[in-house]
C-alpha cells in the first residue's frame, strides 16, 4: 500500500466536488459570456462599446459607484472607529445594523429608497425645497449604491482597528504629539490600506448593482440608465452579443476588483505587521 | 458602565487621556456614525412598515389574499429549498479542501470561489440565458426535447445558486483554518473513519459558522432580484418570485400590497441580522 499523501481524508472527494460544481455553475457559464461577446469579432465589440448609449451607461455606473465608494470610505471609517473604540448605548445594535444591506433584498431597499427620496417623500420633499433632485437623477443612484456598499468598508476596517497596537499611539503621545497629530500621522496611515480595500469592495459591489437602483434611477437612456439595466434591455431585444459585450466589460471590472482587493489586503498585513 | 466612561473619562482607572479623543470629539464621531446609519438604514426600514400599514392592519392582511402573491411566496420558498442545501454541501466541500490541505492553486481556487460575489447579478442571470435561452448554445436541443430552463424554475434556481454560491464557503474556510485540525487528526489516529470524524468532530466545531453561512445564503436566495429578473420572464402565477412580484405590484401603483409583501422580506432580513448576531456571539464563545 502506498503511503497516503495527507493525514486527513476526503481531499480528492472535496476537491473534485468543489471544482466540478465551480466549473458547472460559474466558470463554464462565464466563459460562455466571453465567447458570445467575442464571437462577432473585435470590430463588432468595439462598435458596441463606442455606442453613445453604452458609453454613457458605463460612465454613469462607474462614476456613481466611485462616488458612493468615496462617501462610504469616509462614513465607514468614522463608523468603524466609533464601533471599535467607544462604548455607548446602542453600540451593539448599531453594529448589527451594519449588515442590513447584506440581508435586505435589493428590490425592497429600492422601493423604500425611492419612496423616501421621491419629490413627495420624507427626504425628497425637503431636498426639493432646496432645488436638489435626488430620485430619478444620478444623486439617487449614488444614494442607493452607498446603501449597498457601506458594510464592506466597515467590516474590512473593524478587525484592523481592533488589532491596532496601542503602543504606537502611546509612544506618539509620550513624544509630545497631541491626539489629532497621533490620529493623522500614526493611526490613519496604518488604516489607509484597509480603507482602500474596503472602498474597492464597496465599489465592486456597487458597480454591478441592479435591484436597489432601478427603482430610484428613473432609467432614462443617456441620463440615468445604468449598465446592468442596459444589459437587460439588450437581452430583451435578443441582442445577445451586445448584452454579452457590455457584460464582459463589467466582468473585467470584477476581476480587477478581486485582484486589487487581494493586493490591498496584502499591503495592509505588511503595514500593520499581522 | 459604558455611559460612565463617556460622561466622565477622567474617572477611569487607566490614564486614558493620551490615547483617547476628547469628550466632544467622541460625541461628534458617535453622532456622525449614528446619524449616517439612521438616515441610510433605519429610515428605509421605517418607511417600509409605514407604507405597509398605511391602510391599517386590514389593508396589510388583504395584500396576502391574492393568488399571485401566495404563488410568489411558494415559488420563493421552493427556490430557497433547492438552492440552500446545494450551496451548503458545496460550501462544506470547498472549505474542507481549502482549509485542510496544501495544494498547488489553493489560493487561486479560493479567489475563484469569491468571484460570484463580485459579478453583477444581471450577468449571473445572463450567462444562463446565453446557455439555455431560445437562441442560446443549448437552446435548440432543449426545445427539441421540450425542456424549459429559461423562463422556468430551473433557470431561476441556477441563477440563484450562482449569486449565493460563495456565502457558506466564505464563512467556513477562514473559521476552519483558524480552528486548526488537531482534533480531526486525533480522531483519525484513534481509529475513526472519515464520516465519523466529520459528524462527531468537525461538524460540532463548525456548527455556528455553518449556521451563519446558511442564514446568509438563505436571505440572499429569497431576496435575489437582478439575476432572477433576467431569467424568469415575469410570468405571473408562474415564474414571479417574491421580489419580482414586489416590482410588479409597485409598477402597478399598488403601493400598500407592494410594501406589505416587502415588509415580510424586511422582517426576514431583521431576523437574519438577529440570528447573525447570536451565532457570532456563539462563535466567539466557542
Amino acid at each position: 500500500m502506498t503511503r497516503p499523501r495527507h493525514v486527513l481524508p476526503g481531499f480528492k472527494l472535496s476537491l473534485g466536488f468543489t471544482i466540478t460544481y465551480l466549473s458547472l455553475i460559474v466558470l463554464f457559464p462565464l466563459s460562455m459570456l466571453v465567447w458570445k461577446a467575442t464571437s462577432g469579432g473585435w470590430e463588432h465589440m468595439l462598435d458596441t462599446l463606442t455606442q453613445a448609449r453604452v458609453v454613457s451607461s458605463l460612465k454613469l455606473s462607474f462614476g456613481t459607484a466611485f462616488a458612493a465608494a468615496l462617501v462610504n470610505s469616509v462614513f465607514g471609517l468614522v463608523t468603524a472607529w466609533a464601533l471599535e473604540r467607544y462604548s455607548f448605548p446602542g453600540r451593539r445594535l448599531l453594529d448589527a445594523m451594519v449588515d442590513l444591506p447584506f440581508a435586505l433584498p435589493t428590490a425592497v431597499a429600492g422601493i423604500a429608497l425611492v419612496t423616501l427620496y421621491a419629490p413627495n417623500g420624507w427626504i425628497g420633499s425637503w431636498l426639493a425645497q432646496h432645488d436638489i433632485k435626488a430620485a430619478y437623477a444620478p444623486l439617487g443612484i449614488t444614494i442607493a449604491l452607498t446603501f449597498v456598499g457601506f458594510p464592506f468598508v466597515v467590516r474590512t476596517l473593524q478587525p484592523v482597528i481592533a488589532d491596532l497596537s496601542m503602543d504606537v499611539e502611546e509612544a506618539a503621545a509620550c513624544l509630545g504629539a497631541n491626539r489629532w497629530q497621533t490620529l493623522t500621522r500614526v493611526v490613519f496611515p496604518a488604516l489607509l490600506p484597509s480603507t482602500l480595500a474596503g472602498m474597492t469592495l464597496a465599489f465592486g459591489r456597487a458597480v454591478g448593482e441592479y435591484g436597489s437602483v432601478v427603482f430610484i434611477s428613473g432609467n432614462l437612456p443617456f441620463k440615468t440608465e445604468i449598465a446592468p439595466l442596459l444589459i437587460t434591455m439588450r437581452l430583451e431585444e435578443y441582442d445577445y452579443s451586445g448584452a454579452a459585450t457590455i457584460g464582459v466589460v463589467m466582468l473585467a471590472a470584477s476581476f480587477t476588483i478581486l485582484l486589487l482587493s487581494n493586493l490591498l489586503a496584502q499591503w495592509s498585513r505588511n503595514r500593520t505587521g499581522r | 458602565m459604558a455611559a460612565i466612561i463617556i460622561s466622565d473619562p477622567t474617572r477611569t482607572t487607566r490614564p486614558r487621556k493620551a490615547t483617547a479623543e476628547s469628550l466632544w470629539s467622541r460625541w461628534l464621531i458617535i453622532s456622525i456614525a449614528v446619524g449616517f446609519m439612521g438616515l441610510m438604514f433605519v429610515l428605509p426600514l421605517v418607511i417600509i412598515f409605514q407604507e405597509a400599514f398605511r391602510k391599517g392592519w386590514e389593508g396589510f392582511v388583504q395584500a396576502f389574499d391574492d393568488r399571485a402573491t401566495t404563488h410568489a411566496i411558494w415559488l420563493t420558498l421552493k427556490v430557497a429549498a433547492i438552492t440552500v442545501p446545494l450551496n451548503t454541501l458545496f460550501g462544506l466541500a470547498a472549505a474542507w479542501c481549502i482549509s485542510r490541505f496544501q495544494f498547488r492553486g489553493r489560493r487561486f481556487l479560493s479567489s475563484l470561489i469569491e468571484l460570484p460575489l463580485w459579478v453583477s447579478p444581471v450577468i449571473a442571470g445572463m450567462v444562463y440565458v446565453l446557455l439555455f435561452g431560445a437562441q442560446g448554445l443549448f437552446g435548440p436541443a432543449l426545445k427539441e426535447h421540450g425542456i424549459k430552463i429559461i423562463f422556468a424554475l430551473p433557470g431561476i434556481v441556477l441563477s440563484t445558486i450562482f449569486v449565493t454560491f460563495t456565502f457558506v464557503a466564505r464563512v467556513l474556510a477562514p473559521q476552519m483554518e483558524a480552528q486548526g485540525q488537531a482534533e480531526e487528526e486525533a480522531a483519525m489516529t484513534l481509529g475513526a473513519n472519515g464520516w465519523q470524524m466529520f459528524w462527531r468532530v468537525t461538524l460540532p466545531k463548525i456548527k455556528w459558522g455553518l449556521l451563519y453561512g446558511i442564514i446568509l445564503c438563505n436571505a440572499r436566495s429569497m431576496g435575489e432580484f437582478g439575476a432572477v429578473s433576467v431569467v424568469s420572464g415575469h410570468i405571473r402565477n408562474k415564474t414571479n418570485t417574491v421580489p419580482l412580484h414586489i416590482e410588479v405590484l409597485y409598477n402597478e401603483y399598488q403601493f400598500v400590497p407592494a410594501f406589505a409583501v416587502a415588509s415580510v422580506l424586511a422582517l426576514l432580513a431583521l431576523v437574519t441580522l438577529i440570528l447573525k448576531t447570536l451565532t457570532t456571539t456563539q462563535r466567539g464563545a466557542a
